[in-house]
């Protein structure tokens, strides 16, 4: 079953005493639950929009974004705000972790918007979040003294302790060396798999993409199929 | 439940703000209880300057409602009745009325040997409550009290300005001095009040006193007529007035009329006296907060502009945008509540000490004001309502802000 569809999706910046800059041309895709797609493209392709309108942090100006079966043009912009944070979690390239926050901190923030049941447990989930991720020893660490992986680990356990139904992951292992950002990804891919989460991710490195179960490349706006050998 | 969990939610939030950045908070807090001890310190201040002035004013025409009856008058004004009935009516009057403070006062000429020949002296005839009445101060010695009428000679008050002119006499030793004016006749010093011009000398002496020396005539013929004079609350005096105007009439009968006279600042009509207090201190306490709460607004601004990426990313995981705006509303808020007790403590404890209340008391104010709740409660109304001020615009520049735009902030 879908959990996202968009239809001829386009994302237009007016841009001052210059012509619109179409970011988006059209674009369809369809990420049914607990699957994993992946998105490749260059820089400035539009990789990074397109995750932001699927998350609801940004609006298609064209086209129509299916959310679990409800056009997101008939939600508020508050109820928009309330099922990202139920049913999306995101992870970014600098893992944009709350600075001075513990990893358990960190981890249990997204509860403080969560329904009454998960916010009066949020230390206990937060804590059980990363011991999935393998860090439950570290988890009165600040930030600051984590290295890259388990930053990214910890923004990991935090994307996934509401138990979303969608991953959105931003270069996730963008800032981090080849082999960590592998592990990370597996982890990532094996967790998004445990809960039943789609993962959608974007992303420069092939190696990364080729994880997915299907995949795209984002092409001045177009996205188009890639199979594994297009990717390199 | 649910309401309940996100207001606490909202706490918890607020919370862990002011512990990561708890030296921002801090500063905030330290330059908003600053400015908040500074409004209701100069609040206060205020009352007691008003109570300076009030005092002031007071010790000329006395205390407020202060009521001025003269001797009842025929059409013709002529008096027909003589003073001694008139004295024993009026005391009637204010027995039946409670009145408890009243005097006579009459000004007279005086003259003092040993004075230089180009001072002068300035008498006042009164009975003992004249001092409460008109807040006179006595400095040394003491004031008259009952009883003082009878002694065998008589007690004078005087002011410092004269009291240095007659070479500064030790009251402990009963100095003597022999007036020449209102009446030939030696008189001891038993007080001093405070002030006074050496050239121009005041003194007080007992009506009582001068009546033994000099009684007036069966047919009130003296030229020295008495006002009386009656303190009265001034809610009453109104009413008072017009009940002691109608008796006083009546019981002299004749178709006679009493004049009766509010005298105190309260009853003039015209600027306020103590305006000029109340605006410098309203003007300096405005000042002061403005510049508290611009302080604060800046700080906030700026802390907000750092905030931005952090917002951006609550909003990801799902912080609605009223969510956003409760939170920085209420750090402001919560801080600036904080930041009001703080400063009206401090400013209680400047001013509600001994050290302080001695040093007004010397310096001249009998009745040093309690700390003015209002003045609390100003400092409180306004710390609360700084706080959603300078809270709102940075609460709406994070409302404003998108999501995706904050995140890459």
């Amino acid at each position: 079953m879908a959990i996202l569809e968009l239809e001829g999706v386009t994302r237009v910046v007016p841009i001052p005493d210059d012509e619109p800059l179409h970011i988006l041309k059209g674009v369809d895709l369809v990420v049914d639950a607990a699957e994993h797609v992946s998105i490749v493209g260059r820089s400035g392709s539009g990789k990074s929009t397109l995750l932001n309108i699927l998350g609801l942090l940004d609006e298609p100006s064209g086209g129509r974004l299916v959310f679990d079966g409800v056009p997101v043009e008939r939600m508020s912009a508050a109820a928009r705000d309330k099922r990202r944070g139920r049913e999306v979690g995101f992870i970014f390239q600098q893992f944009n972790l709350l600075p001075g926050r513990t990893a358990v901190e960190n981890v249990a923030t997204p509860l403080l918007y969560a329904e009454p049941k998960r916010f009066w447990r949020r230390r206990r989930l937060a804590l059980e979040m990363l011991d999935r991720v393998g860090l439950a020893d570290r988890a009165d660490g600040l930030p600051s003294r984590l290295s890259g992986g388990e930053q990214q680990r910890v923004a990991i356990a935090r994307a996934l302790v509401r138990d979303p139904r969608v991953i959105l992951a931003d270069e996730p292992t963008g800032a981090l060396d080849v082999d960590t950002g592998r592990a990370v990804m597996e982890l990532l891919d094996g967790v998004a798999h445990d809960t039943g989460a789609a993962l959608v991710t974007i992303t420069h490195d092939p190696d990364i993409a080729a994880l997915a179960d299907r995949r795209f490349r984002l092409d001045g706006g177009v996205l188009h199929p890639a199979p594994v050998e297009a990717l390199r | 439940m649910r309401a309940l969990t996100s207001v606490y939610s909202v706490f918890v939030e607020a919370w862990a703000e002011f512990r990561v950045y708890r030296a921002r908070v801090l500063m905030s807090i330290v330059g908003v209880a600053v400015a908040i001890m500074a409004l209701t310190a100069i609040a206060a201040i205020s009352a007691v300057s008003q109570q300076a002035v009030l005092e002031q004013i007071e010790r000329g025409q006395g205390r407020s409602a202060m009521l001025n009856i003269q001797s009842p008058v025929t059409d013709k004004g002529e008096q027909i009745v003589d003073p001694g009935t008139f004295s024993e009516q009026i005391r009637g009057e204010f027995a039946r009325y409670g009145i408890h403070y009243w005097s006579r006062q009459e000004g007279v000429a005086g003259m003092v040997e040993g004075l230089p020949p180009e001072s002068s002296v300035s008498a006042t005839l009164i009975d003992p409550s004249y001092a409460t009445m008109f807040r006179t101060r006595v400095v040394d010695g003491s004031w008259f009290v009952d009883g003082d009428a009878d002694r065998l000679v008589p007690g004078v008050v005087i002011d410092q300005g004269m009291w240095r002119a007659l070479g500064s006499p030790d009251l402990r030793a009963h100095p003597v001095i022999h007036l020449l004016a209102p009446a030939d006749v030696d008189a001891v010093v038993i007080g001093v009040v405070a002030g006074g011009d050496p050239r121009f000398g005041q003194l007080w002496m007992l009506y009582d006193a001068y009546q033994a020396l000099h009684p007036v005539d069966a047919n009130g013929q003296d030229q020295n007529v008495a006002s009386w004079l009656a303190w009265v609350p001034p809610a009453h005096a109104a009413a008072l007035k017009e009940r002691l105007a109608s008796d006083l009439s009546r019981l002299a009968g004749h178709g006679a009329t009493t004049q009766i006279f509010q005298q105190d600042f309260q009853s003039q009509s015209g600027a306020d006296p103590l305006i000029f207090p109340k605006i410098i201190g309203g003007a300096a306490a405005g000042l002061i907060l403005l510049l508290g709460a611009l302080g604060l607004l800046n700080i906030s601004m700026v802390t907000v502009r750092a905030r931005i990426r952090e917002i951006g990313i609550r909003r990801s995981f799902g912080a609605t945008a009223g969510r956003v705006f409760a939170g920085v509303m209420m750090e402001s808020v919560v801080a600036t509540a904080v930041a009001g007790v703080v400063g009206v403590m401090v400013a209680i404890l400047a001013l509600e000490n001994p050290l302080v209340a001695g040093f007004l008391r010397q310096a001249g104010l009998q009745d040093v004001p309690a700390f003015p709740l209002s003045a609390a409660g100003l400092g409180m109304l306004v710390a609360v309502g700084v706080g959603a001020l300078a809270g709102l615009l940075p609460a709406l520049v994070a409302v404003r802000v998108k999501p995706i735009d904050a995140i890459r902030f």
